[in-house]
């Protein structure tokens, strides 16, 4: 509608500018066939299954789920929120990255200066913190809930096995970030937590001295500690939820109905 | 359309020869489709047309790895056999199907008559069976009549079960759950990081030992567990053996194939202890633990857990 000035409004232009972006050949390109975002779509059956078929999220989703599982009752969306959470803490943690420095004399002062004088530092910090006591909970819980459904059993077997690792994978990673800080908590829960794992027999003090990098928690441990939080454990972890989400889908999608 | 091996091609060539008693080189051509075939009794199609199966269903989109299996036929004047990997059990194809002479005097009317019988998309499956339907008529005694009618594929390497099913669209109805759930859990993980600071004691200290030391909270219940029994037992077998290598075996132990609740409570009961019996213990560990990891009550002397420092007051 005109304004009495031969214009347009504000917000007719703004409609007419985003009609022309969604009909352009740069936003055509970015969007496959189907696609919500794309111009002229329209909520029809065929274009739902394209929504998941021509997207990256067919790696995760089949095109239909049974009915059952998409209750919120059924899982909780326990899984879905570990998975999640995995995310979350890679975002954070890659925030945490730039201002930290994995050794005994600037461990401490970083994480300090981290907390008050880094923009958003501190609410960073909390998230990844509590977002790995979070995602121990809800793998654990995850857990459960699949024993309790008895989901583990064929052909989920092996699954149960790669989410056994996964539960144990994040408890290291849970725990190898726990000595970051570099503070007294940090230091000596982790002396209690090794000395434990010290206890078995044979390979026991090995692994214990391998872990450390000595017979005691040191600088060295943090080093260690360190690459193994940010690089070794989330590269097997990926792969391992790679194959759990894969087996997910090939042993018949979610189970049940009870 | 799958190319059938050369061999598999030559043989087949052979025994349709040596049957109809013409030169091999003349049937050879006409399977290739290189030459007319020598009379109208011969049959009027030789490359068989192999449908890929539809694999839609299972909705994962993935091809099935198959493995061409190569299948002799008994003489049939059948133009095309449509080979559903799906449909059929291919394998269970090796027996002629219902075999019609088509040496001399059967003659063209037969070989047009016969498709209906049992081409098209008349169930094959009631046309496949272990036996042969009925016998070649005017084949000799003792000539048995091989030729080469198609390649089918052999069972899929994964099982693929279509049973209906009661599903829904992923879009929108899971998506939105989960995006809706993703959501909650960003929001609630920010609120609570508003609130509550992470804990960050002074420096790293080795000659201060803090009384009581605790391990995270998650291995509180191993250490609650070690101020009770041997390191060997607690430090290793409890958590070793049965908790880790014990909880992989769990569905190679368990052997009962019900989900039912009903079917399963001994399974069930053992389960509901060992998440009991740990949280109990995590719950000690953290709360009920003070000085030189003997028992208080954190309502008297306070929590001795420095992640709760800041959650909980007790005055």
């Amino acid at each position: 509608m005109a304004d009495g000035n031969g214009g347009l409004r504000l917000s007719e232009r703004i409609g007419e500018m985003a009609t022309r972006v969604r009909g352009g050949s740069v936003w055509e390109s970015m969007f496959r066939p189907g696609s919500p975002l794309k111009k002229g779509y329209s909520d029809t059956p065929r274009n739902r299954s394209y929504v998941i078929m021509n997207s990256v999220l067919y790696h995760l989703h089949p095109v239909k789920v049974k009915r059952h599982g998409v209750r919120l009752s059924y899982t909780l969306c326990l899984g879905g929120l570990s998975f999640f959470l995995f995310i979350l803490l890679t975002i954070t943690g890659i925030f945490l990255m730039f201002y930290y420095r994995p050794t005994a004399e600037a461990a401490y002062l970083d994480v300090e200066a981290l907390s008050t004088s880094v923009a958003f530092g501190s609410l960073v910090r909390n998230m990844h913190r509590w977002g790995a006591h979070l995602m121990v909970l809800t793998v654990f819980l995850h857990m459960s809930r699949v024993f309790y459904h008895g989901a583990y059993k064929p052909p989920r077997e092996f699954n149960w096995v790669i989410g056994v690792m996964l539960l144990l994978l994040t408890l290291l990673l849970s725990f190898t970030g726990y000595l970051l800080p570099w503070d007294q908590l940090a230091l000596w829960a982790v002396t209690v937590g090794t000395n434990m794992g010290g206890f078995t027999p044979i390979f026991g003090p090995g692994v214990k001295f391998a872990l450390l990098g000595g017979i005691e928690v040191t600088g060295n441990t943090l080093l260690r500690f360190y690459v193994l939080h940010v690089l070794f454990l989330p590269f097997i972890i990926v792969i391992f939820m790679a194959v759990h989400f894969w087996r997910v889908r090939k042993d018949g999608g979610i189970s049940g109905p009870l | 359309m799958v190319d059938i091996p050369e061999h598999l091609l030559l043989r087949s060539a052979e025994a349709k020869a040596k049957a109809l008693g013409v030169p091999v080189e003349q049937v050879l051509a006409e399977m290739r489709g290189e030459a007319l075939p020598p009379s109208a009794s011969t049959t009027p199609s030789e490359t068989p047309e192999v449908s890929t199966p539809d694999d839609s269903e299972t909705s994962a989109g993935e091809e099935p790895a198959v493995e061409a299996d190569v299948v002799a036929i008994g003489d049939v004047a059948e133009p095309e056999v449509q080979a559903d990997a799906q449909a059929v059990e291919p394998d269970v194809v090796e027996q002629p199907l219902a075999a019609v002479a088509t040496t001399g005097d059967a003659g063209p009317d037969v070989a047009n008559s016969q498709p209906p019988a049992s081409g098209g998309d008349s169930p094959l499956a009631a046309t496949v069976s272990p036996r042969p339907v009925a016998q070649p008529e005017a084949v000799p005694e003792g000539v048995r009549t091989q030729r080469l009618l198609t390649v089918v594929k052999a069972r899929a390497i994964q099982q693929v079960k279509s049973s209906p099913a009661d599903k829904v669209n992923t879009w929108p109805h899971l998506m939105i759950a989960e995006f809706t759930a993703l959501l909650v859990m960003t929001g609630f993980l920010i609120i609570l990081s508003v609130i509550l600071q992470a804990p960050l004691l002074e420096l790293a200290n080795f000659n201060a030992t803090p009384n009581p030391s605790k391990a995270p909270w998650y291995f509180l219940g191993l250490q609650e567990l070690l101020s009770y029994y041997d390191p060997q037992i607690a430090g290793v077998i409890v958590p070793g053996i049965s908790g880790l290598i014990g909880f992989m075996a769990i569905p190679y132990i368990d052997r009962n194939p019900s989900t039912k609740p009903s079917d399963r409570k001994f399974a069930i009961l053992l389960f509901t202890f060992f998440l009991a019996g740990s949280a109990t213990l995590t719950m000690l560990g953290v709360l009920f633990r003070g000085p030189g990891f003997n028992f208080t009550y954190p309502w008297a002397d306070g929590i001795w857990f420095d992640d709760l420092k800041d959650w909980v007051y007790f005055e």
